[in-house]
C-alpha cells in the first residue's frame, strides 16, 4: 500500500531524512519510533504530499506523492501534530465542510459525517464550537477529519501528543478500533504507544531507519549481543567456565558498585545457566542484571549504535 | 468549481462568525462617512456630479484598505493556525483554494459597497445624478478594491503570518498606487509605462467621472488575474521548499 525508496529530504547540505525505504501492506498498523527531530514528521509529511522529497520515491495505493499528489490525497487521512481545526466552526459543521473538500458526495455526506463522528465519539460536543473543546476532543475531531471521507490509509503523526494518561488510554483504544480497516501509520517518540498499537515499527534516528520489525523480532535482535552483569565472590575461578558456554562470546572481569563480578556478551539470555553454575561452584550469588531489557533497551541499543556507526 | 464556491463559503462565513468582518464594516462606514461630509459635500456648493466623483475617489481608498486588511489573513492566517495542512492534504488543487479564497473577500466588498448606497441616495435627495455615473463609480470601486484583494493575497500566499502579510500587502498596494506620482518625475518611455501600471489616476478617474473604458476594464482583470496566478505559482512552490 506505500512503498518508500530511498526517500530523502535535505535542507541545504542537512539531511533531515537519508535513504529511507520501507513497505507497508494494506490494512498493516506500522508506527515511525524516534527522538524527537529524528525524521519521522517528515517522513509522513512526504507520504502525506505536503513536501516533495530531494531524493528517492514515495507510492501510496501506487500513485507517486511527486507526480499524482491530487490522487495520492484522495486515499489518505492526515492528522498533522496540531490538529487543523476552524476554531469558529462547530464540529459538526466542520466535519462536513472537509468531507466536501475530500470529495464525499451530497448523498452519502450526512451518513459518512455521523460515522466519522460515531466513531470518534464526538456525539456529546456534535454541535459545540471548536474553540470550546478539551485538547482529547480536539485530537479526536482531528481523527474523524482524516477519516471523514473513508480513505484507505490513515497517517496519523503524533496522534497521543500532549494528552493527559486517561485521554492517552482513550485514543490508544480509539486507534486499536481503527486498525484493520484502515492501512495506518502513525509517529511516536514513546515505544509503550507504538507496541500498543501496532504490528511492525520503523526506528528512525539522525534521518536514518535504524531497525525495523515487529516487537518480537526486536525483541530477539535485542537479546543477541545482550550483556549480563553477574555480582559473584571469587568471579575469577568462573571465568573459564562461563567461556565454554555455546552462546557466550566474552567473560570481562569488573567492578561494581561495592562487590567483584563479571560482564558477560552474550547471543542469549543465559541467566539460569549462570545462576545453576555460580551455586554448583558453591559461590556467593550478590547480583545478576541484564544491560538491554525489553524494547526500551532496542530502542536504546538501536539509538546507541546507529551513534557509534556515525563515529 | 464546486470546490472554489466550498472554500468561498467557509471562508465567508468565518468573515460574520469573528469579529473581524463586523470590524472592517463598521470603520470602513464610519470612515466613509466622515469623509463625504468632511470633503465630498465640503462646505462650498457644488453640482451632485462631481460630489458623487469626490465620493468615489475617497471611496476608493477606502475601498483598497479593507481589501488589504481582507486579503492579508486569507492564507497567512491558515498558515499561523495550521489549518492550512488541511487544505494541503485534501483534494483541492491551489487554484481552487486561491480562486475561493479571492472569491470570499470579493463578495465581502461588495457587500461592505451595498451597504454605502445611502450615501449616493442622500445626493440623488438633494440633487441629481445618472444611474450610469452611479454604476461605473461602484463597477470601478470593485475593480481596485479587487486588484487590491489580489496583490494583498498574494502577500499572504507568500508571508508566513498575518502582520507581515499585511505590511507586504500595504507595500504591494501603495507601489502600484504611488506609481503615477512616480511617472511625473522620470522621462520617457518609463513615464507612460509608470502611468500604465499605476491601479489609479489613468484607470480610475473615467470611471468615477461615469466613463467606461473596456481598455480600463481589461487592465484592472489583468492586475487581479496576475496577482492570483502568482499566489497560485506560490503555493504549488511551497511543496518544493518543504
Amino acid at each position: 500500500m506505500i512503498v518508500v525508496d530511498n526517500l530523502s529530504k535535505s535542507y541545504g547540505s542537512q539531511w533531515a531524512i537519508h535513504n529511507i525505504s520501507f513497505s507497508i501492506k494494506r490494512g498493516e498498523a506500522v508506527g515511525l519510533l524516534g527522538l524527537n527531530g529524528a525524521g519521522k514528521s517528515t517522513i509522513l509529511k512526504i507520504i502525506g504530499t505536503l513536501m516533495v522529497p530531494s531524493g528517492g520515491t514515495a507510492h501510496v495505493g501506487g500513485f507517486s506523492v511527486t507526480e499524482d499528489p491530487h490522487q495520492v490525497r484522495k486515499i489518505i487521512g492526515y492528522l498533522p501534530d496540531t490538529p487543523p481545526l476552524y476554531n469558529e466552526m462547530t464540529t459538526r459543521s466542520y466535519l462536513n465542510f472537509v468531507a466536501q473538500l475530500k470529495e464525499v458526495s451530497q448523498n452519502n455526506l450526512k451518513k459518512f459525517v455521523d460515522e466519522a463522528m460515531e466513531r470518534t465519539n464526538l456525539g456529546p460536543v456534535a454541535d459545540s464550537h471548536l474553540s470550546t473543546l478539551s485538547h482529547g476532543y480536539r485530537q479526536r475531531v482531528g481523527i474523524a477529519q482524516a477519516l471523514v471521507h473513508k480513505p484507505q490509509v490513515l497517517v496519523l503523526d503524533e496522534p497521543i501528543n500532549g494528552l493527559d494518561p486517561v485521554q492517552i488510554v482513550d485514543m490508544r483504544d480509539m486507534i486499536k478500533d481503527l486498525k484493520g480497516d484502515y492501512t495506518l501509520v502513525l509517529s511516536s517518540h514513546i515505544l509503550s504507544e507504538i507496541t500498543k498499537t501496532c504490528d511492525r515499527m520503523i526506528i528512525v534516528d539522525h534521518g536514518k531507519l535504524v531497525a525495523e520489525g515487529s516487537e518480537a523480532s526486536l525483541k530477539e535482535k535485542a537479546t543477541k549481543g545482550m550483556k549480563i552483569n553477574l555480582e559473584v565472590s571469587h568471579p575469577k575461578s568462573l571465568i573459564a567456565k562461563i567461556e565454554q558456554l555455546p552462546e557466550v562470546i566474552s567473560v570481562v572481569e569488573s567492578k561494581f558498585e561495592d562487590t567483584a563480578g563479571l560482564v558477560i556478551d552474550t547471543n542469549a539470555d543465559i541467566r539460569a545457566q549462570l545462576a545453576k553454575l555460580v551455586v554448583g561452584e558453591g559461590l556467593d550469588l550478590l547480583g545478576m542484571q541484564r544491560t538491554f531489557e525489553g524494547l526500551e533497551g532496542v530502542f536504546m541499543k538501536v539509538i546507541q549504535n546507529s551513534e557509534v556507526a556515525k563515529r | 468549481m464546486s470546490k472554489v464556491l466550498l472554500i468561498a463559503r467557509r471562508e465567508l462565513a468565518a468573515f460574520f462568525n469573528t469579529w473581524m468582518g463586523y470590524i472592517i464594516f463598521a470603520a470602513a462606514l464610519f470612515i466613509n462617512g466622515l469623509l463625504f461630509n468632511a470633503f465630498a459635500i465640503g462646505s462650498t456648493p457644488k453640482y451632485s456630479a462631481k460630489v458623487l466623483e469626490d465620493f468615489f475617489y475617497f471611496g476608493s481608498g477606502i475601498a483598497m484598505v479593507a481589501g488589504v486588511f481582507l486579503a492579508m489573513r486569507l492564507l497567512a492566517e491558515e498558515k499561523q493556525s495550521g489549518t492550512i495542512t488541511l487544505l494541503y492534504t485534501s483534494p483541492l488543487t491551489a487554484r481552487q483554494l486561491i480562486y475561493g479564497k479571492f472569491l470570499s473577500a470579493v463578495v465581502f466588498s461588495l457587500i461592505l459597497h451595498v451597504l454605502t448606497l445611502y450615501l449616493p441616495a442622500l445626493i440623488m435627495m438633494n440633487g441629481k445624478i445618472s444611474m450610469g455615473h452611479l454604476a461605473s463609480g461602484y463597477l470601478v470601486l470593485v475593480l481596485i478594491g479587487s486588484s487590491a484583494i489580489a496583490i494583498s493575497l498574494f502577500a499572504s500566499a507568500i508571508s508566513s503570518n498575518q502582520l507581515i502579510a499585511g505590511v507586504t500587502g500595504s507595500a504591494f498596494t501603495v507601489f502600484f498606487l504611488v506609481l503615477w506620482m512616480v511617472a511625473d518625475k522620470v522621462a520617457a518611455p518609463f513615464n507612460e509605462l509608470f502611468t500604465y501600471l499605476s491601479i489609479h489616476h489613468r484607470h480610475f478617474t473615467p470611471f468615477s467621472q461615469g466613463l467606461v473604458h473596456s481598455a480600463d476594464i481589461i487592465y484592472y482583470l489583468s492586475v487581479i488575474v496576475f496577482f492570483l496566478e502568482c499566489s497560485v505559482r506560490a503555493i504549488e512552490a511551497r511543496r518544493w521548499r518543504g
